[in-house]
C-alpha cells in the first residue's frame, strides 16, 4: 500500500517510518471494518476508499513535490486559516493529525492531561514524527481559538515552525478591524515562504477554487439530508469525505465531490436509500470529528439511525458560506471580503454565539431531522459550555437533544451505544405515537 | 417462560416470568468472563419462549443465542413502571453508570440523563469506598447512619475521592463520619442529575439498581431532593424484569 511505496520520502521528511507504518497499518484495518461493509454504497465512494489507502502515501508525494516547485504547504487545526491565499500561491492547506488516541501519552510528557484531546493528539503526533502531514508543512498555522491551544502552541513551536494568528473572540468593529490584519499579515507570511509576491489576481484564483469547493460540499450536505425517505449515503460515509476534504488536492477533490453528488442526485431521483424508510435522522452538533474519530457515527448508524449532518467545524460550519468577491479591484477590498466571510462562522470561541442557536434550529426544520446530538469534546470549554444553551433552546423547541461528552480513548464506547440506542428507541416511539394518533 | 437477562458490569441478573406476568424465577450472579455461556447454562434447562437481553453486555446474548436487545434505559423504565404504574421518574444506580429516566405513558420514557465516561457517581465508587474502608458493602450502607459531622467529598474523579477518603484516615475522622461524605458525594450527583426532570410535588420517583439496595443512599437521596422516593421490591432486578416484560408484550 501507498505507506510502503514512499519509505524513502517518509524517511527523509522525518517521519518515524517503522511507527508510522504500524500506526496506518492499524488505521486502515479500522477503516475497512466501518466502511467497507456497509450496504450499498454509492459507487463514487471508490475513490474515497482509495483515498484512504495513499493518504499518507501518493498525497504526501504530491505534496512534497509542490514544496520542491517553492509552493506552500501549510498545516492547520482549525476552518479560521483562510486557506484562499494558501491556495492562491499554488500550495496546499491541509488539517493535520489530531484524532487518534494513540499519541496522547507522548502528548501527556509536555502537556497537562486535563486538555482536550485534539491539541494533545495532535501535539504527540509531532513528538512521535507519524504525521507525514505534519513532517511536509513549512508551518503550521496556530490560531488562538482557546486557552489550551494559544498556550500550546508556544510548546509545539519549539518542534516545529508555527505561525499565530490571533482571532478575536468577539466580533465588534474593532476587533473585526484586527482580524482584518491579520488575514494581510498571513498573506505576507506566505510570501515570506514563496520568497515572491502574490498578486491580487492569483489570490482571487484562489478564492475562485475553494468557492467551487464549498459550493460541492454545499450540495453534498443537501443530497444527503433534504429528503426524510430517502438518504442516498450514509452519514459515515460522508464525514469521512468531509474529513478527506482537509487532506486533499482541491481541484481533484472538488471533482470527485461533483461526480459523487451527480450518483446521490440519480438515486434520489430513483429513491435508492442505505437506510430503510422511517429510519430516526440526527443532526450532530458541537465539536469537530478529527479522523479517525469516527465512534460517534457508527455508534448512531450501527444502531438503527443515521447521522444527515455535522454542524461541527469538519463539516457544516466549514463549508457553509463562500467568499464573495464580486467587484473586488484591490487587495483591501480582497481582505475585507475575506474577513467578512470568516467572521461568519460561528464557532463557540466567540461571545457571544446566539446566530449559531438559530441556525441549528433552521437547519433542523429546513431538513427536517427527529433529533440532535451535542457531541463535545472533554476539556473544549467553549463548546461545552455553550451546549447549555443549546440544549435550552432545544427544549423550547421541542427538539430531541442527547449530550454526549468523550474523548478519544474506546473505553466509552459501550456507554456511547446505550444512549443512542435508548434514545433512538424515544424518538422511534415519537415517531410511532405520533403516526398512529394522526390515523 | 419469557425470560429477561441484564447483564451488568458488576452482575447478571435473569428473570423467568409466566403466562400471568408473574416472576417465577429469579437469579443474581456475578458477571465475569463468557457471562453468555454461563447464562445459557443457567437456561439450559428451562422452557425459554423468549429471551430478551440489556445491560452492558446485551450484545453477547444476541450474537450467541440471537436473543433480541432492547437499551437498559427501556428496560428499566418498563421494570419501574411494572412495580409502581405512578412513576413519573426513575434514578437507577448501576455499577458502571447512573441514569435518570423521565417517563412517559405506559411505561414508555421521554427523556434520560446519563453519566459521561467517568466512575464518579456511579456505583464503582462506593465499591471503591468501602473497600478503602475495609467494610463489606451492607456495612459500609448503614455505617453513614451513625454520622455526627457533614463531611464533604470534594473530588469529581473516583480515584481522586479515593485519596481524598484515604486523606480523612489519615485525619482520623470517624469511620461513620467518612462514609456520610462518601454517601453525600454521589447523592448529590444523582439528585443534580434527577433535578432535572423531578418538577412537581407529589409524583412519584423510583430509585433502581443495585445502589438502591443501599439504605443510607436512599436516605441521603430523599434529603437531597426534598422527596419521598419509592424503592420497588426488586430494585437490582428491574432491567431484566423490564427485559422480560418486552420480551412477553411481543408475544401476547
Amino acid at each position: 500500500m501507498g505507506v510502503e511505496q514512499h519509505k524513502d520520502l517518509l524517511g527523509s521528511i522525518g517521519v518515524d517510518v517503522d511507527r508510522h507504518a504500524k500506526m496506518m497499518a492499524m488505521g486502515l484495518d479500522a477503516y475497512k471494518a466501518q466502511f467497507l461493509g456497509q450496504p450499498n454504497r454509492p459507487k463514487a465512494m471508490e475513490y474515497f476508499d482509495w483515498f484512504m489507502s495513499e493518504i499518507q502515501g501518493q498525497r504526501i508525494a504530491e505534496i512534497n513535490q509542490l514544496r520542491a516547485e517553492k509552493k506552500p504547504a501549510v498545516g492547520t487545526f482549525c476552518i479560521f486559516v483562510p486557506e484562499e491565499i494558501v491556495v492562491g500561491a499554488g500550495g496546499a492547506c491541509y488539517g493535520l493529525c489530531g484524532g487518534s488516541n494513540a499519541t496522547i501519552a507522548d502528548a501527556e510528557t509536555e502537556l497537562p492531561r486535563n486538555i482536550c484531546p485534539l491539541i494533545k493528539s495532535a501535539h504527540g503526533f509531532k513528538l512521535q514524527r507519524t504525521c507525514a502531514y505534519t513532517q511536509s508543512s513549512d508551518f503550521i498555522y496556530g490560531e488562538t481559538t482557546c486557552e489550551a491551544k494559544k498556550k500550546a502552541w508556544e510548546i509545539l513551536a519549539k518542534h516545529h515552525p508555527v505561525h499565530v494568528m490571533n482571532i478575536p473572540h468577539m466580533k465588534r468593529e474593532k476587533d473585526l478591524k484586527m482580524w482584518q490584519e491579520e488575514i494581510e499579515e498571513f498573506k505576507e507570511h506566505i510570501e515570506g515562504v514563496i520568497e515572491k509576491p502574490l498578486s491580487l489576481e492569483a489570490m482571487k484564483e484562489g478564492v475562485r477554487k475553494v468557492n467551487a469547493k464549498r459550493s460541492a460540499l454545499q450540495r453534498l450536505d443537501k443530497l444527503r439530508s433534504s429528503n426524510p425517505d430517502v438518504m442516498p449515503i450514509s452519514g459515515k460515509d460522508c464525514l469521512w469525505i468531509t474529513q478527506v476534504g482537509f487532506m486533499d488536492d482541491i481541484e481533484r477533490y472538488t471533482a470527485k465531490i461533483n461526480e459523487l453528488c451527480d450518483e446521490l442526485e440519480e438515486r434520489v431521483r430513483e429513491g435508492v436509500s442505505v437506510f430503510p424508510k422511517g429510519t430516526p435522522r440526527l443532526m450532530a452538533l458541537g465539536t469537530p470529528f478529527a479522523p479517525p474519530n469516527w465512534k460517534l457515527h457508527t455508534a448512531v448508524e450501527n444502531t438503527g439511525g443515521c447521522v444527515i449532518n455535522e454542524e461541527s467545524c469538519i463539516g457544516h460550519r466549514y463549508f457553509k458560506d463562500n467568499v464573495d468577491i464580486e467587484g473586488v479591484e484591490s487587495e483591501e477590498e480582497l481582505y475585507a471580503r475575506l474577513m467578512e466571510r470568516y467572521s461568519k462562522i460561528d464557532c463557540a470561541c466567540f461571545t457571544p454565539n446566539t446566530g449559531r442557536i438559530d441556525k441549528i434550529v433552521q437547519m433542523y426544520k429546513e431538513r427536517q431531522a427527529d433529533g440532535v446530538i451535542y457531541y463535545t469534546l472533554s476539556f473544549c470549554h467553549t463548546y461545552n459550555v455553550e451546549s447549555h444553551l443549546v440544549t435550552e433552546a432545544m427544549a423550547k423547541e421541542g427538539i430531541p437533544c442527547l449530550v454526549i461528552e468523550s474523548d478519544y480513548s474506546p473505553e466509552d464506547a459501550g456507554q456511547i451505544k446505550t444512549r443512542v440506542e435508548a434514545f433512538l428507541e424515544s424518538i422511534s416511539f415519537k415517531k410511532k405515537a405520533q403516526a398512529f394518533a394522526n390515523k | 417462560m419469557f425470560w429477561g437477562v441484564d447483564i451488568g458490569s458488576t452482575y447478571t441478573k435473569i428473570i423467568g416470568i409466566g403466562k400471568e406476568r408473574e416472576i417465577v424465577h429469579s437469579a443474581v450472579i456475578p458477571t465475569i468472563f463468557n457471562q453468555d455461556v454461563i447464562v445459557g447454562e443457567y437456561l439450559a434447562d428451562k422452557e425459554v419462549k423468549m429471551l430478551v437481553a440489556t445491560g452492558y453486555g446485551r450484545y453477547m446474548l444476541e450474537e450467541s443465542h440471537g436473543a433480541p436487545v432492547i437499551s437498559e434505559i427501556k428496560a428499566h423504565a418498563k421494570g419501574a413502571y411494572f412495580f409502581e404504574p405512578s412513576v413519573a421518574t426513575v434514578i437507577d444506580l448501576g455499577g458502571q453508570d447512573s441514569k435518570v429516566i423521565k417517563m412517559g405513558e405506559s411505561g414508555s420514557f421521554t427523556d434520560f440523563r446519563m453519566n459521561d465516561k467517568c466512575a464518579a457517581g456511579t456505583g464503582k465508587f462506593l465499591e471503591i469506598a468501602a473497600n478503602r474502608l475495609g467494610l463489606d458493602m451492607q456495612t459500609f450502607a448503614k455505617a453513614g447512619f451513625a454520622y455526627d459531622k457533614e463531611l464533604t467529598i470534594s473530588s469529581m474523579c473516583a480515584v481522586f475521592a479515593e485519596s481524598e477518603v484515604i486523606s480523612l484516615i489519615a485525619k482520623k475522622e470517624s469511620l461513620a463520619n467518612i462514609c456520610y461524605g462518601v454517601h453525600e458525594s454521589i447523592a448529590s450527583r444523582l439528585a443534580s442529575m434527577a433535578r432535572k426532570f423531578v418538577v412537581k410535588e407529589g409524583e412519584t420517583i423510583v430509585f433502581t439498581g443495585g445502589g438502591a439496595l443501599n439504605p443510607f443512599l436512599h436516605h441521603m437521596l430523599e434529603l437531597k431532593l426534598e422527596r419521598k422516593i419509592v424503592i420497588p421490591k426488586h430494585p437490582q432486578l428491574m432491567g431484566a424484569v423490564g427485559a422480560a416484560l418486552s420480551g412477553f408484550e411481543v408475544v401476547n
